[in-house]
Order: structure tokens, then sequence, then C-alpha cells
């Protein structure tokens, strides 16, 4: 066993119904896409779950650093400006 | 059955206190643990250990039961019982993935369950001699699993959260499939009833000890607790087990094979609970030692399985290679 190459991992999307994103379901080892596409199909889609998959090799995806959240995400946590909520506007306008 | 998941579990871990208080703190403010996220060593290899033990407990566990697939009695059980077996096959996957998160490879778990040195639940090592045993299996050893799969939806760890939510989502036909399948039996002629009470009498004591160890020789319990990679002790759960199982045998007109069984109103805080027998622990260590009355068979089913595979596997892999050379040289 130790002489065989790794499967490569690829990860699972799937988009509930027309009209929605495609989400992340989960991962599995394959040979190649079509093999791959195959055994989400049987997988991740035993009960209805979508009428639509996409298989993306795990190596292709790039991810941000946890530890540099910090200076990714919190720069927007005190701009309230930027939500319609921050804007005082007369009730007589009604919806805006 | 997942508590087993943390016998032998190593605790050490060489962080400096600032980090295990940083951690702890997210812990404690219920904050999701994710792959590439800081964590102490004994929690990863605490979870490996646990999610890996997980996973080899679906895949062996589809062995007894494929076992009846092809004998049973009619249409409608032979598609809940291959839904139920593809499921654990499924669930399996979605297990390996989440232990592969944290830097284990799907090789490397395999090669452990094949040379002995991972486990899997002591309950798969009891064989399924009758048909009776198929329903008592969905009934009291899918239910036994989900009493502790439910409250690991909630485990800090995200990926091991997220595979068990998808886990008890498909798993609660079931425990549903089987228990009307011994509630049939127990409606039929009277050796179908005594199939079903003797099946159970040979599962009930085995699916107790899926809860693992007593709290009071369960040394891993702790530190899990902390960390809330676990929610509930195994004797909690395991009490939960036998509180919510023992109506459900009445309500068939079975007995629990167990002359200490007896209904105690101050127990759980005095909301009543039932009194059990004391479990065998030299039986439960024994199975867990690989010295069950199935423990070669299961093994050297896997074996058999990853040895007559490795041509597919290595086909898959020289043809995928092919293809990429054809496309870099076209």
């Amino acid at each position: 066993m130790s002489n065989e190459q790794n499967m490569p991992l690829w990860e699972v999307f799937i988009r509930p119904r027309t009209g929605l994103h495609h989400k992340h379901v989960g991962s599995l080892h394959a040979a190649d896409s079509t093999m791959a596409m195959h055994a989400a199909r049987d997988v991740y889609t035993r009960r209805e779950e979508g009428d639509s998959i996409w298989v993306v090799a795990s190596s292709h995806i790039h991810a941000s650093d946890p530890k540099r959240s910090g200076e990714n995400f919190d720069p927007a946590s005190d701009k309230v400006y930027r939500h319609p909520s921050f804007y005082d506007i007369p009730d007589e306008v009604g919806h805006m | 059955m997942y508590s087993q998941g943390l016998i032998g579990a190593d605790d050490k871990t060489a962080e400096d206190q600032a980090f295990l208080d940083a951690f702890q703190k997210r812990i404690d403010a219920e904050e999701k643990i994710e792959p590439n996220d800081p964590m102490p060593a004994a929690y990863r290899s605490t979870l490996i250990r646990m999610i890996g033990q997980h996973a080899h407990s679906e895949i062996v566990g589809m062995l007894p039961e494929g076992n009846w697939i092809t004998r049973a009695p009619s249409l409608r059980r032979k598609v809940a019982l291959l839904a139920k077996v593809q499921d654990e096959g499924g669930h399996g996957l979605y297990l390996y993935s989440a232990a592969e998160t944290l830097g284990v490879s799907r090789e490397q778990m395999t090669e452990e369950l094949l040379s002995g040195k991972a486990k899997y639940s002591s309950i798969f090592n009891y064989p399924t001699p009758t048909w009776a045993d198929i329903g008592t299996i969905g009934w009291l050893v899918d239910g036994a699993a989900i009493m502790n799969q439910v409250p690991l939806c909630r485990c800090s760890y995200g990926p091991y959260a997220r595979a068990m939510i998808r886990v008890c989502k498909e798993e609660s036909f079931h425990q549903r499939q089987g228990y009307e399948l011994v509630q049939n039996l127990c409606a039929g002629t009277t050796e179908q009833k005594a199939m079903a009470q003797d099946s159970l009498n040979r599962w009930w004591w085995p699916s107790l000890m899926m809860f693992g160890p007593s709290d009071t020789d369960s040394q891993h319990s702790d530190l899990s607790m902390k960390w809330k990679i676990k929610r509930f002790t195994n004797d909690e759960l395991r009490q939960k087990f036998v509180d919510a199982t023992v109506p459900q045998a009445k309500l068939i007109g079975l007995s629990m094979p167990d002359a200490d069984l007896k209904w105690n109103a101050d127990k759980n805080n005095g909301q009543g609970g039932y009194d059990f027998g004391a479990i065998d622990w030299d039986e439960f260590w024994r199975v867990v030692k690989g010295h069950g009355m199935m423990n070669k068979d299961r093994i050297k089913a896997r074996k058999k399985a990853w040895d007559d595979g490795a041509w597919v596997r290595e086909a898959a892999q020289a043809y995928a290679k092919k293809q990429n050379t054809q496309v870099a040289a076209a």
C-alpha cells in the first residue's frame, strides 16, 4: 500500500435548486474529475439534496490565513456607516 | 460508540499556559475551531483518534448487516437495508474527510485499521446469525449511536460537528426501520417473537458497552469535556439510552435480559430512571483487545476489499495521469 500514490482530494459543492448558490458540502478522494463527479453524485445527492454539482481539486483552493484574521476582517467592524440603519430620515418618508 | 474512540488517547500537550488559556477562552465562548486555527497538540491528536475510530466503525459496521442483504425477506426490507448500508459507507467518508482536515491522510488511517493499530466500535465484533439481528441492530446499535452523535453535533471542532449534523439527519431512519422490523416480528408467530427476544438478549449488553468505560475508569473524559469535544460523559449517555429504550421494549412485549433492571423514582434528579445490572467489563476489554467473536473476520474482510480493489485504484490513477499528459501535450 505504501508505494501507491495518494488519491487527490476534491471539494464538493451542491446547488439545492436553480436560483441558489452552490454550497460546500464536503470532500472526497478520486483519481480524476470524472470519477470525483460520480462519487459526489453517489454520496452527496442520495436524498434529493440538489440539481447541480461542482467538484474542485482541493489543491486549487487558496484560503486566507486565520492568523491574519484581525488585519483582514476587523477593519469592517467599526464601519457602521456602510449599513442603511446608520442614516436618520423622517418617518414620514416611509420605506426607503 | 464513539466514546470508545478516546481509549488510549494521549493527553500530553506541549503548549505554554498563555496559549492554552487563549484556546480555552475560545472554547468557553462556544466558538468553533476550524482546521487552520491554532490548537493544542493534544486536542488535535484526541480528535484524530476519535474521528478516525468513528469512521472505521461506520465502515466495519457495513459488514454485519451487509451479510443479510441478499436474504432480506421482502423487497421493502431489502431496499431499506441497502439504503442503510450505503449510508454507513457515506458516513465513513464524511468522517474520514473531517479527520483529514487535522493533517492525517486517508492512506494512513486505512493502514492503521488494517494493521489493527486503530480500533472501531466493539459492537461490530458480534455476529448476526438471525434476521432479527438486523432489526435489533437498527433499534439498539443505531439508537445508541444516535444518543452519542446528537451531542457531537455541538462538538467544538467545526468539521466534526458538521459531519455529525449530516450523519444524524440521515441516520434517524436507521433506528426507525430497525424498531419497525422487530415490532413486526413480535406481532408475528411464536417463533418470530422468540427470535426477536433472543436477538435482544444477545445485543442488549454489548449495546450498553458501546458508550465506553464507566466514568470512574475513563481518564480521558475530563480533558475532552473541558475542550467540548464531548458534551456528556459515557455514563450519562448510557443512562439516557437505557431510559429511552426500556419502554420501547415493553411496548412490543420484549424484556431486557437484566434481572436487576428496575424503575428508580429518585434517579436523574428526581425525574426517575432505570437502575440496571453490572456490565461485564471483562468481556468489553476482551473484545476491544481483539478477542471478540468476529474481530478476525472483520479485519480480514476489510483487508480483502482493500487488496482486491488495488488494481482499480491503480488503473484509475494511471488513466488520470495519461489524460493529464495528453492535455499538457495538446
